[in-house]
């Protein structure tokens, strides 16, 4: 059987192909965690991560992710065990209105990853770069309409910070 | 969306065997594709899906250079291109383009192959060329802010977005295709792209049912590089200006020159009459000057984006001397201007 894989449960791919993995989470499976601000890869609401890469999932076509492991907001901690970065979201007051909040989450959490990969980025690559100014550039695929910016990057930040003290 | 049917694609060889017509379209990462088949600009019948294509993903060093599979995501490439050197200019401008996001899932391939990001191409109710031959161009007396001043003609005057394609003219890549034939072919990209012409529609020279299979990228010193972006906002946007630069100096004469632009050409803009001047010349302010006059003397300006002959030879002059600043203080140089040591 031909399934994708979301939060480690297995489910079949949808019939039409011009089901993206986005309406496929809403319409399928009922799960609205991940958000849908543009529909057009601009905003990053809907922002999941694929095989531990983030992505926007408005523009994948639910078909094209056959075997794939997909991490939606609701697979990142739980309401009695945040992860450290919901923890530091809240800390750090990072949201207004909330609704980019998941893509937030979740593009941050596959920063963090990068982050300890070492993969570069255009800031990263420069001199004289801050690290806010680099999480800045690395979190440029996701808008906040209530212009929460400077918390998010201090959320995130935070958790850099603590995650190099362990 | 309208429906379509899917073809799966598992191997290079089986090229041959799709049915492929005028309504079909290959589908790799789908960032440009999927979203134009939103707007209903793309309306294709079958989609040709690549994601299961095997050994399409792979980088390998050969015999001159370096061996990109069309698959390779833009990620993938930036990190390769980082840890190469004489890549430098490549992972800079891969990093420069898109976000994260994007660059996680949009590949080689499909890169070269992005539509423009004129807005009057993306709103179905204007008249465009490009989208609907013969409709007339909106651009031409509209917002033509992000618009092209070389390389236009009456038809059109949209750019190309990569940020990618411009290094890669610069360093001189080359495209390998597979045809319906079962042949395969390797196109310069340098000769890839074409200018809108009477025919706007036609954006480069691969012919029905042609996949593109790989880049290859010559290997060489190029010395200190730089990809300079200018656009409208710090981060994801597309270019108004960019300069793609890398170059050696020996004894202040200039030995080797890679150089593109992007953000003003209606291609990735190969300026080959800057570097005529250029190579072989001294790197001073007047010979600068000289190249860059060279090139804009056929720039024609649209209203809006007058501003870019002047955006453009100032970011040029600064890209190079930048460059011959370092070489200066370190000859043999290769990497980034920028590379922290």
């Amino acid at each position: 059987m031909s399934a994708l894989y979301i939060n480690g449960e297995s489910f079949p791919l949808p019939e039409d192909p011009r089901t993206t993995l986005l309406d496929f989470l809403h319409q399928n499976l009922s799960m609205f965690g991940t958000k849908k601000g543009c529909d057009h890869g601009q905003c990053g609401a809907c922002t999941v991560i694929v095989d531990g890469r983030r992505m926007n999932a408005c523009l994948l076509l639910a078909f094209q992710l056959k075997g794939k492991q997909i991490t939606t907001i609701e697979g990142i901690g739980e309401a009695d065990d945040l992860h450290p970065l919901q923890q530091a979201f809240i800390d750090k007051d990072a949201f207004q209105c909330g609704y980019c909040t998941s893509g937030q989450l979740c593009s941050g959490v596959a920063l963090l990853n990068e982050l300890k990969e070492r993969e570069p980025s255009i800031v990263s690559t420069q001199q004289d770069a801050t690290p806010r100014e680099d999480i800045s550039e690395r979190m440029s695929g996701n808008l906040c309409r209530c212009g929460a910016y400077p918390n998010i990057v201090e959320a995130i930040e935070q958790v850099i910070v603590m995650e190099g003290e362990k | 969306m309208t429906p379509f049917t899917v073809q799966s694609l598992k191997n290079t060889k089986d090229v041959s065997g799709l049915k492929f017509n005028s309504k079909s379209r290959y589908l790799a990462g789908g960032t440009n594709l999927v979203d134009l088949m939103k707007h209903q600009i793309e309306t294709p019948v079958t989609l040709v899906d690549l994601s299961e294509w095997q050994g399409a993903d792979e980088i390998t060093k050969e015999d001159g250079g370096f061996r990109i599979g069309a698959m390779v995501t833009n990620t993938e490439l930036a990190n390769f291109a980082y840890s190469e050197p004489s890549l430098s200019l490549l992972s800079q401008a891969l990093l420069s383009g898109a976000t994260v996001q994007l660059r996680n899932r949009a590949t080689t391939g499909g890169n070269l192959l992005q539509r423009t990001r004129c807005y009057y191409f993306y709103d179905t109710a204007k008249a465009c060329n490009k989208r609907e031959p013969g409709s007339g161009c909106s651009a031409m007396t509209g917002m033509n802010r992000i618009h092209a001043i070389l390389g236009t003609s009456e038809r059109c005057i949209a750019t190309h977005p990569s940020d990618m394609a411009v290094a890669l003219m610069a360093v001189n890549a080359t495209v390998e295709v597979r045809t319906q034939q079962g042949e395969t072919s390797n196109i310069p990209l340098r000769n890839f792209y074409c200018m809108p012409g009477e025919t706007p529609e036609l954006e480069n020279v691969l012919q029905r049912g042609d996949l593109i299979t790989s880049v290859f990228i010559p290997e060489k010193k190029r010395g200190t590089q730089h990809y300079h972006k200018v656009r409208d906002r710090a981060s994801y946007a597309f270019a108004l200006v960019s300069v793609a630069a890398g170059m050696v100096l020996e004894e202040g004469i200039i030995r080797s020159l890679e150089l593109s632009f992007g953000g003003v050409g209606t291609i990735p803009w190969h300026p080959q009459k800057a570097i005529d001047v250029l190579q072989g010349s001294a790197a001073s302010d007047e010979v600068l000057n000289q190249a860059i006059d060279a090139e804009l003397a056929d720039a024609e300006t649209f209203g809006s984006n007058d501003f870019k002959p002047e955006l453009l030879r100032r970011v040029f002059l600064s890209v190079m001397h930048s460059l011959a600043d370092r070489q200066h203080k370190q000859p043999g140089h290769e990497g980034a201007l920028y590379d922290n040591q």
